[in-house]
């Protein structure tokens, strides 16, 4: 007879299952992103994630633990950091910022479940430090050849400052900020305009996202309370001072908010783990996004307001434990 | 098969939980069958909370079934009834599910033996006083028969200040497969009712509720049925979670009352007894009867004749399924359900009062659970949305992983765990978090001990 501690029947999802399921959950995203910026796309995507991977795989051997690319959120985590870079950037750029993320942002830091940061996000902040006008260089999406022609930016050699056949106008974040012009919020949703790879389309994030909230995967709270935060605090802002800030629905679908609030924010390993914790840790979230979007330097501030709510996630765990039963108070 | 009112709005419940496959519809619909006696019946003497009772026969007499055969040892302690008319062949130390070696008296049945049971004095329900009545429930033997075997009259006894204002008769028997609570309840509800009657008067409670889940309408139909009119007694259902038969969970979907920490029903006001304890008291004290036998379901895919059969106490594992014909590919075998049955390591191991089942799991229910990949704890929450008591027990795990006993203990409520096990049926990454807690509790004893 087997000698095994009850419980002995388990339900049935496992964490390779639900990771599979973020993967599945991205892939409209990521079609849509090869759509709208042809090869250079399909080549940063698949760079990011072979870096990724790769970077795991290695690391693994080296240090002579097994193997753990079966649990797939090396995959997720390089999907989602190829979608935040743009489109042109060249792809020796793509793979450093793969490994970085990877190597120090979770590797490091003892692999899946000990990283306290978003590995997918550390690896782009890290291009962000390190090449800060190649990460901000957008080429234009819907590209008549955009199938038959791969940007030479993309295939800039190793050290080498690439160079850009078209430059898109702007983002329409930095068309805001910069130049004060806003953007139709249809062509928004819809993912007409320019921007990263895969931060475009908001309908399709959001259709990613129901899908897994759908299957018990995901933590919705952390995502509305994003949305809730920003929206009402841009109309606020909007309502005193309509020519200064923008509306609601611009901030909600501009950038890589819907791709943050959806995809990154959720990472539950990094992300509080009460309910309460997470409309807390939305909260500040969204607060962050709206201060560095509106009184910051960047145009863009979803990447930093999710690592440095990561910082803060174990302290809010500690903060909103559940009251045990029969507790006083 | 869950029916609408499973999910009966408005139903009574808990916050948290979790939703098992039933796997109820093989027994039932089974009536309660009489279980054949084993060729050897092993009666541990402490198969209740407390201390051992005292063996009052000797190697060799011929015990009558029903008969004393040994007496309780101060107050935490029950008697224990011959479970058969037959020779005491050995008083010794024998194993039991607890794995603890239990000394145990050994009664080998007379095959020509009627095994008619006599009546003893009885406890007559209109002029006994309550202290007769406790002491007659300990006479009987009874203890919880829902899995904790606690003494049933120590729960009855309780200080002057405090006050009884609603028993409560548990028949929820949330635990996947078992059905004895169900049938108990299907078929011998005038017992319940009479035990509800000894309950009241030794306690003096002012209600008494039956709290029977959604998943057992035909009960709720036959108890509904078998209400006293001169008594308020009603039977309310709840909806369908494990482990809503768990005494404190089940006191918060009822009553939203929450049992203080370290405390007892009692502290709110509250006395919780088993449909089937109760059900005993109803049928043995009037006759002056001893508990000999009890209700359980022996089923799993590991079983072919699987049922709710009348066993006689004593009866060993090996036994009980042979009888049942067991599949040659059973790998794993459990007393009570499979969220909280300890696995038996030893077939040879008797059924005890507080034995609710014998379930048998064949290679194919245990194969995917034993050889899954554990993965590091991924923060997803599901554990803590799970957990019925509020801990969070993948911060516990964590420092069990870390081996940081004392601080599960002092800073995150370790002991208020139950064990239930509903965390680690949730886990994503499979970690045995239930056996992590088993072993953190026994560590910290084992630490305090030495300090
Ligand atoms: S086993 Fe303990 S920690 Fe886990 S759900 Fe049950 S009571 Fe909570
Ligand atoms: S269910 Fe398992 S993986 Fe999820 S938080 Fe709890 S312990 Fe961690």
């Amino acid at each position: 007879m087997e000698i095994a501690s009850s419980p002995h029947v388990a339900s049935g999802a496992s964490v390779d299952d639900i990771m599979r399921n973020v993967v599945y959950a991205l892939l409209p995203v990521v079609v849509f992103a090869v759509f709208a910026f042809g090869l250079s796309a399909l080549l940063v995507l698949t760079t990011a994630v072979l870096a990724c991977v790769g970077t795991e795989y290695v690391l693994n051997r080296v240090a002579g633990a097994p193997d753990t690319l079966g649990d797939w959120s090396v995959v997720i985590t390089g999907l989602l950091y190829g979608l935040t870079l743009p489109p042109g950037l060249a792809l020796w750029m793509v793979a450093v910022g793969g490994i970085f993320g990877v190597g120090v942002g979770k590797f490091l830091f003892g692999g899946l479940g000990s990283n306290a940061f978003n590995p997918a996000l550390v690896g782009r902040a890290f291009l962000q430090a390190a090449f800060p006008s190649a990460m901000t260089t957008w080429s234009p999406a819907f590209l008549a050849d955009r199938f038959a022609h791969i940007s030479s930016s993309t295939l800039a050699f190793p050290f080498a400052r690439p160079e850009y056949d078209a430059i898109s106008a702007a983002t329409p974040l930095s068309a805001m900020k910069f130049r004060d012009t806003g953007t139709d919020p249809m062509e928004l949703m819809l993912g007409l305009t320019s921007g990263s790879v895969g931060e475009t389309c908001a309908v399709l994030i959001l259709v990613g996202g129901i899908y897994l909230v759908a299957r018990n995967m995901m933590n919705w709270r952390i995502t509305v309370s994003i949305l809730a935060t920003v929206a009402t605090m841009t109309l606020i802002a909007n309502t005193l001072a309509p020519g200064e800030y923008p509306q609601p629905m611009f901030m909600l679908l501009s950038g890589g908010l819907m791709l943050g609030a959806v995809f990154m924010a959720t990472d539950p390993v990094a992300s509080p783990i009460t309910d309460t914790g997470c409309w807390v840790y939305g909260l500040l979230i969204g607060g962050l996004i709206v201060v560095i979007r509106f009184w910051g330097g960047m145009a863009e501030g979803v990447m930093y307001a999710i690592l440095l709510a990561n910082a803060v996630s174990p302290h809010i765990d500690n903060l909103v434990q559940p009251r045990v039963y029969g507790s006083r108070a | 098969m869950t029916g609408i009112m499973d999910t009966a709005l408005g139903a009574p419940s808990f916050r948290h939980g979790v939703h098992p496959r039933e796997h109820k519809e093989d027994t039932r619909g089974l009536a309660i069958r009489q279980f054949p006696f084993a060729p050897m019946l092993i009666m541990p003497l402490r198969q209740h909370l407390g201390a051992p009772a005292v063996p009052v026969v000797r190697v060799g007499q011929e015990v009558a079934r029903g008969e004393t055969i040994a007496r309780p040892d101060g107050f935490m302690s029950v008697a224990m009834h011959a479970p058969a008319s037959g020779v005491v062949r050995r008083i010794e130390l024998a194993p039991t599910i607890s794995g603890d070696m239990v000394e145990s008296v050994f009664i080998e049945p007379l095959p020509a033996d009627t095994q008619e049971v006599d009546d003893g004095e009885p406890c007559r329900l209109d002029n006994a006083t309550p202290e007769q009545i406790m002491t007659a429930i300990q006479n009987a033997g009874i203890v919880g028969l829902g899995g904790a075997a606690f003494p049933t009259h120590a729960k009855l006894r309780f200080p002057d200040d405090k006050h009884v204002d609603t028993l409560i008769i548990n028949g929820v028997e949330c635990e996947p497969y078992l059905t004895t609570d169900h049938r108990v309840m299907l078929e011998q509800s005038a017992d319940v009712i009479a035990g509800i009657r000894y309950l009241v008067k030794a306690t003096s409670a002012v209600r008494t509720i039956i709290a029977v889940e959604a998943n057992k309408p035909d009960a709720v139909t036959a108890l509904s049925a078998a209400l006293p009119d001169d008594l308020p007694v009603d039977v309310t259902v709840l909806k369908v979670k494990y482990p809503q038969g768990a005494e404190k969970i089940l006191i918060k979907a009822l009553l939203k009352r929450e049992v203080p920490q370290g405390g007892l029903p009692i502290d709110v006001g509250v006395i919780c007894t088993n449909v089937a304890t109760t059900a005993e008291i109803g049928r043995l004290l009037p006759r002056g009867r001893g508990i000999q036998e009890r209700v359980i379901t022996i089923a799993g895919p590991g079983v072919e004749k699987k049922g709710n059969y009348l066993i006689p106490i004593g009866t060993p594992v090996r036994f009980a399924l042979e009888a049942c014909g067991a599949d040659p590919d059973i790998t794993r075998v459990f007393m009570g359900g499979p969220m909280m049955g300890p696995a038996v390591s030893n077939l040879d191991i008797p059924v005890t009062k507080g034995t609710s089942g014998i379930l048998a799991f064949t290679v194919h229910e245990t194969a995917a659970i034993v050889e899954r990949k554990v993965y590091a704890c991924i923060h997803c929450a599901r554990c803590v949305e799970s957990c019925p008591v509020f801990l969070n027990p993948s911060h516990l795990g964590l420092l069990a992983k870390n081996e940081q006993y004392e601080q599960m203990a002092d800073d995150h409520s370790l002991y208020d765990c139950f064990e239930c096990g509903a965390c680690n049926y949730v886990c994503p990454s499979h970690i045995p978090l239930v056996q992590y807690f088993r072993l953190a509790k026994k560590m910290v004893r084992k630490l305090r001990a030495t300090h």
